[in-house]
């Protein structure tokens, strides 16, 4: 069985790293080859871009060399697909060459997309790219003071972005010395603090608590640079000194291209993770347009599924396992203290009060997770 | 023409069917109607509420077996 898989991002590692320890003989013998196209020979740890715009990671710790990852066996190459034949079985990379496969498994994330809202990529600061996240960096190293606004677009990658820059920011100029001139003001699209209700009902206090405001119902419009002024959807303006946004999200420019779904987001089945009307063709991560947050985890706990399934479909012919909704997420509530929501299609999360403790297994897990991407945690 | 769509915010949590909600009239034309399917119970309230507040069309809400029916028409 040709098993492709398109993109190197956790979740397509983790899959392909998983399927390899599940098929080693089926590789040995050759009843099944598995093959990883990626537009890049380097692996992001994105969520290490957070720690970036506060300066406390440094980019070379983003990053490891994608082939040193993967498993024997896996067939790797860094030539991006741009054309996908789908009716056929295969693929047209951007090299020119044709990959035919039994299985595909489409998992090639998102990107931000702050140029939907008028004069928002040029007046705001944000953290989802390397260069993004330096610049905003020196941005608030060169901050003496003001108004602080963070924007929030949606669907946007990682749900506890918007809360855990925020504390940390409010930590960050706190440890300036900048407490006193510095006011954070924090917006959000939907009437609380956060979209999972129990995070909000912690979320809100501890603003209140930091001296934090917010603004809720609130829907990015357009920036007036020259005024310095954010406006909403919703009739409201802020004026602001300094504007950090979590910007709206788009699946990848060539799945939309291709006609796979609008805006990138290609339709999934939710708990079996095929694309819509297709049984050989399945999504992982961001990429799908499952209603569930857009975050690594996700992308982890469906790549398992989807290599228990796929490495059964090559034994027995049939995938043997549904995907419940799975998701977990830290989320950093300052500097030194974390706390964490875990939930499925049926359970919302329980957050607990933030600890010491869970900040520390952050921080460990940034390290681990390289041992996590090779499907080993 | 306008359209009528289905937004399937069923056991999402996170975002969540208001989130999911105002992604899709980004994507929508003036006078499409998006009927909104959710489980939490929350979404009655909140849907109309935003709706009303942004200045689109709030049009019925109905319930059948633990699902919420919104429905609500992009105006601007």
């Amino acid at each position: 069985m040709k098993i492709l898989i398109v993109g190197g991002g956790m979740g397509g590692t983790i899959l392909a790293n998983n399927l390899a320890r599940r098929l080693t003989n089926e590789l040995k013998t050759g009843k099944a080859r598995i093959t990883m196209l990626s537009a890049s020979d380097k692996h992001m740890y994105q969520p290490g871009l957070l720690y970036l715009a506060v300066g406390r990671m440094t980019p070379d710790e983003l990053y490891r060399d994608q082939a040193s990852l993967l498993e024997p066996g896996i067939n790797f190459q860094v030539d991006p697909v741009e054309e996908f034949q789908l009716d056929n079985n295969r693929v047209k990379t951007k090299s020119g060459k044709i990959h035919e496969y039994d299985v595909m498994v489409i998992a090639t994330g998102s990107r931000m997309f702050p140029e939907g809202v008028p004069g928002l990529a040029e007046n705001a600061e944000t953290f989802y790219t390397e260069e993004t996240a330096l610049k905003m960096f020196k941005r608030l190293q060169s901050f003496e003071g003001g108004k602080v606004v963070i924007a929030v677009g949606i669907p946007h990658k990682c749900p506890m972005a918007p809360l855990e820059i925020t504390f940390m920011l409010h930590d960050y100029f706190k440890d300036r010395g900048l407490a006193d001139k510095v006011q954070l003001h924090y917006t959000y699209p939907i009437g609380r603090v956060h979209s999972l209700e129990n995070v909000a009902k912690w979320a809100a206090p501890e603003m209140d608590k930091l001296g934090i405001k917010y603004e809720t119902f609130f829907n990015i419009k357009e920036v007036d640079g020259a005024k310095k002024i954010l406006r909403s959807e919703e009739g409201v303006e802020i004026n602001y000194d300094l504007l950090i946004t979590i910007p709206a999200h788009k699946g990848m420019e060539v799945l939309e291209k291709n006609g796979l779904g609008q805006n990138g987001w290609i339709p999934t089945n939710r708990t079996k993770l095929n694309m819509e009307g297709r049984t050989n063709v399945f999504i992982c991560g961001d990429t799908t347009n499952i209603p569930i947050s857009k975050a690594g985890s996700t992308a982890h706990f469906e790549a398992d599924v989807l290599g228990e399934n796929i490495a059964a479909m090559v034994k027995m012919g049939t995938p043997v396992r549904e995907y419940d909704g799975k998701v977990f997420c830290f989320v950093e509530a300052g500097k030194d203290r974390a706390t964490y929501a875990m939930f499925d299609y049926q359970n919302p999360p329980d957050p607990k009060a933030p600890t010491k403790a869970v900040h520390w297994f952050k921080m460990a897990y940034n390290k681990l997770y390289w041992i996590s991407a090779r499907g080993l945690l | 023409m306008a359209e009528k769509k289905i937004v399937d915010g069923r056991g999402s949590f996170c975002p969540g069917p208001l989130m999911e909600l105002i992604v899709a009239l980004k994507s929508s034309q003036i006078g499409d109607e998006l009927e909104v399917l959710s489980t939490d119970k929350g979404s009655a309230n909140d849907i109309p509420e935003w709706v009303r507040k942004v200045g689109h069309e709030y049009i019925s809400t109905t319930e059948d077996n633990g699902v919420w029916h919104i429905t609500v028409r992009k105006t601007k």
